[in-house]
């Protein structure tokens, strides 16, 4: 894998935020403030973490990453096409009539290894991948990107409880943390908090980080502990909308294309921070 | 024709089990998911003799199914265990979701399916699972009526690259006269030949129509049986030619009557034009009584009685048009 420098991969993820933006404002539709707090997270993890390229993709021993959240699958198609999975241009068709970019993680576009979306889903399929893992005596990794939101859902606590169980120790969870969910924050519709605490009871490690910080995240993946029979969860603390400021921090950014003077503005502010760089 | 008296063979579930530790013994891959079922699922030989080929998930049957899709993506050839009225509702999104749509060859199977559970009530039935199952995509339906077509679809089942759902009853079940000896998944298997009258049925009521076509060869009435063991994909030449050689047809169904086998026939009767005396027989849109499958099966018609009386029934009131 090529190494990249902290300051590369800050300046992917100012692009990976334009083109997220682009996309969805070509699409007139897309959820933009959950792609654009967990980009980051998939900047690290496609571009640090995972053994996965197009080239392996259809190797048994390639890591995998689910996206249970599956609504940010934006964010997760510009990350894709930057690594080569499809031509980014693809993504003009985003959400169009026949495309294959449809408004949710499929398998019909490379680079994707479930049909996610409904929410709770991610966690039970990653478990039976590390289960598999596990059987076969092998090396590769199973990561997961569940939202805040989404933990209301049983299944999840179905799945956290068997992880633990079986001491999957190959499956890692990243929780984009961002408090909003589409009704509000998080403790106001159903409180899932204090998360850590529900997770170490069940038996998880639980790590916490800046979860828009291409530095700390890329600390914290390395802290996840090896052979300690445990899986990991790591809780990304996160912005809804980050980077672009009017659109941080408000439920109303859960889906929501911005007008031309917001996307002109959004993308003179993403330009300035990308001046930062140069 | 004649209608031999049918000797008893085991339940589907013991043959399912059997069947399974045949293939795993040639295949490590093989991999059984249950959900605390492995005692209903007649699992426990297999666990003992592959611990590492089964997986317990507890109480807990949408983790079963997404664990289920998540093992079969990683190159396992799944059986997901679990009693059919818990399965196919509790956990349909993930059916519909983690296999059928995103493709994963898991055979899903509800085990004390129909009314197995009869006294139990109907929160342990699943007279809905074959009408939700049918309206997804990507998905086939296979009801075996006894050992040999239990046999054949684990079978099939294994070997296949997309998703199965396999409904398993409780009781011993007849063997069933093979004029053909053939099994394939999509094309119904007739057990007996006939041409005043043909009951298309499934699973655990194939015996009993089978028993209705002796009945009524008696009043030298001549049925024809047809196991439709897949219902979907359905083998829609099966029907239409049935229907050609018979004067009425009789769906059988240990299902509700909305959104089986019959409605299924009925659908593709009407759109290819053909028009006979039809009746769907299952269970009917009401609370269930209490009994057992077989106290139940004669309450809802589906004994051998219930049905030669249907079949009469159907055939006098054609008479009477004539």
């Amino acid at each position: 894998m090529k190494r990249f420098t902290d300051k590369d991969l800050q300046i992917k993820s100012i692009l990976y935020r334009k083109a997220l933006l682009k996309y969805i404002k070509t699409a007139n539709a897309g959820h933009t403030g959950g792609s654009l707090s967990c980009v980051d997270i998939l900047n690290v993890l496609y571009n640090d973490v995972l053994n996965v390229t197009s080239e392996n993709f259809s190797d048994n021993n390639r890591d995998r990453y689910i996206q249970s959240k599956g609504h940010s699958v934006e964010a997760l198609y510009v990350v894709l096409a930057d690594k080569g999975f499809f031509p980014e241009s693809d993504l003009n068709t985003l959400c169009k009539y026949q495309s294959v970019y449809i408004g949710h993680p499929t398998r019909k576009v490379k680079g994707i290894e479930f049909n996610t979306g409904a929410l709770g889903h991610g966690l039970p399929i990653s478990a039976g991948i590390a289960l598999a893992g596990k059987i076969d005596n092998a090396s590769f990794r199973v990561f997961t990107l569940i939202g805040d939101g989404e933990l209301a859902e049983g299944s999840n606590w179905e799945a956290v409880m068997m992880s633990a169980h079986y001491k999957l120790d190959n499956l890692t969870a990243i929780l984009d943390n961002n408090t909003l969910q589409i009704s509000g924050r998080n403790k106001d519709v159903c409180n899932p908090y204090p998360i850590d605490e529900k997770f170490k009871a069940f038996g998880w490690n639980v790590l916490t980080t800046d979860g828009n910080s291409i530095v700390q995240l890329r600390k914290i993946f390395k802290e996840i502990p090896v052979g300690n029979a445990k899986p990991t969860l790591i809780i990304a603390k996160t912005i809804k909308g980050y980077g672009v400021s009017f659109m941080e921090d408000q439920k109303k950014w859960h889906h929501g294309v911005p007008t031309d003077e917001q996307y002109k503005l959004a993308l003179e502010e993403l330009d300035q921070e990308l001046k930062k760089y140069k | 024709m004649i209608l031999n008296k049918l000797s008893i063979g085991k339940a589907n579930l013991e043959e399912f089990s059997a069947t399974l530790i045949e293939l795993a013994e040639k295949d490590r891959d093989i991999i059984v998911v249950t959900s605390d079922s492995r005692g209903s699922g007649k699992l426990e030989p297999f666990a003992q003799k592959f611990p590492g080929q089964i997986v317990e998930v507890g109480i807990a049957e949408q983790n079963l199914v997404g664990v289920a899709a998540g093992l079969a993506s990683a190159g396992k050839k799944v059986f997901a265990v679990s009693p059919a009225c818990f399965l196919t509702a509790r956990s349909l999104e993930q059916i519909k979701n983690d296999v059928a749509y995103s493709n994963q060859p898991v055979t899903l199977v509800g085990i004390s399916a129909g009314v197995s559970y009869g006294p139990l009530g109907s929160t342990h039935h699943s007279l809905h699972d074959v009408s939700v199952l049918r309206a997804i995509h990507n998905i086939n339906i296979v009801v075996p009526a006894d050992n040999f077509e239990t046999r054949e679809a684990v079978i099939a089942a294994s070997e296949s690259k997309t998703p199965f759902y396999l409904k398993f009853g409780k009781k011993a079940l007849p063997v069933l006269p093979r004029p053909d000896q053939k099994f394939e998944i999509g094309k119904a298997s007739v057990i007996c030949t006939g041409t005043d009258i043909v009951f298309i049925a499934a699973g655990e009521t194939v015996a009993p129509a089978y028993e209705a076509a002796r009945l009524l060869a008696e009043k030298n009435i001549s049925a024809m049986v047809i196991s439709m063991h897949t219902i979907k994909p359905l083998d829609k030449e099966a029907v239409c030619s049935a229907a050609k050689k018979c004067r009425a047809i009789i769906t059988v169904e240990e299902n509700s009557i909305y959104g089986g086998l019959g409605e299924a026939c009925a659908s593709l009767l009407m759109q290819e034009g053909i028009k006979l005396p039809f009746k769907i027989m299952g269970f009917p849109d009401e609370a269930t009584v209490t009994g057992s499958q077989t106290e139940l099966f004669t309450h809802y018609g589906l004994s051998d009685k219930g049905l030669a009386d249907a079949a009469l029934q159907i055939l006098n009131s054609d008479y009477e048009k004539r």
